[in-house]
């Protein structure tokens, strides 16, 4: 876990630390049991080629569930989280690496709260963006400590 | 391809009907399975869901009614997803999950035409407080 980051430390355009995944057909299985989806085109080969893919493609969930921690790791447990999206723009097959990056885009006082927005994304090995989304987290202050 | 329509009188009628509430029971094992599935080995998640976690929290009723409705369009892909927190999930509660599909778009694309389907669901826990609001995007195609 990372040390505190707070709202003042923050500069507008600076990048979070990244987070580099390496998912495989059985995360995948993992996660469609953890989820409940079951959808055959993230773990039956022979299906998802039917269906037109490549192979099984991760659950754009997981994919998001990748940011969110990137952003969760960043924030620590001081930091909260305040919104998260993404959209599935590519598909991301196992077997390579995801990078996920994001960079702040703005910083705001909302409800008495410091927030910052960060904008996300997810890359595949050759550098094209398969996720792009938003987060929103609310830093603490060091005026408050 | 039929003459089948795209947004089906079917798939229409569903449009701003509300569904559920379905009630889940936030259990310890359900959310360390999640933390697993993910790979995030974040301490936290041993008390309280991951932000992702809502994933399983599946209205699936609507679900069930949007994919099987009748479409020509016989593939479907996850397209979008977006939560906003108001408390935290934690491992005890009880989260009743709504949904209601709030919008339908027939899009012709590239590679043909595309259905977008918008469903909405808001999460409440056990002391009538929402938790969290999510926005899922499923695309036929």
């Amino acid at each position: 876990m990372s040390e505190a980051v707070f709202y003042e430390d923050v500069e507008l355009g600076c990048e979070i630390p990244g987070l580099v995944k390496y998912p495989t057909t059985m995360q995948l299985v993992k996660f469609a049991g953890a989820s409940g989806d079951y959808y055959q085109i993230h773990y039956d080969k022979d299906f998802a080629q039917a269906n037109g893919l490549k192979g099984v493609i991760m659950h754009g969930w997981l994919a998001l569930s990748f940011l969110g921690q990137m952003i969760t790791d960043w924030i620590g447990e001081k930091g909260t989280l305040v919104k998260l999206s993404g959209s599935y723009r590519g598909m991301n097959p196992v077997h390579e690496d995801i990078i996920c990056n994001g960079r702040v885009t703005r910083k705001y006082v909302e409800d008495g709260r410091n927030c910052v927005r960060v904008e996300i994304w997810a890359e595949n090995p050759q550098g094209d963006k398969t996720v792009t989304g938003s987060a929103v987290v609310a830093l603490p202050s060091r005026s408050n400590q | 391809m039929t003459d089948e329509p795209v947004i089906s009188e079917e798939l229409e009628s569903l449009l701003n009907v509300e569904f559920g509430p379905e009630v889940y029971e936030i259990e310890k094992g359900m959310v360390r399975k999640f933390a697993e599935a993910i790979d995030d080995p974040n301490p936290l998640w041993r008390e309280v869901a991951p932000p992702t976690f809502p994933a399983a929290l599946v209205p699936t009723e609507l679900l069930h009614r949007l994919l099987s409705a009748s479409c020509p369009l016989k593939r479907y892909l996850n397209g979008a997803n977006e939560l906003e927190y108001a408390q935290p999930i934690k491992v005890g509660d009880v989260i009743s999950v709504t949904a209601r599909l709030t919008r339908l778009r027939k899009m012709e694309g590239k590679e043909g035409v595309t259905l977008f389907m918008i469903m909405e669901m808001t999460y409440t826990n056990q002391g009538g407080e929402v938790a969290a609001k999510g926005r899922n995007t499923y695309i036929r195609y």
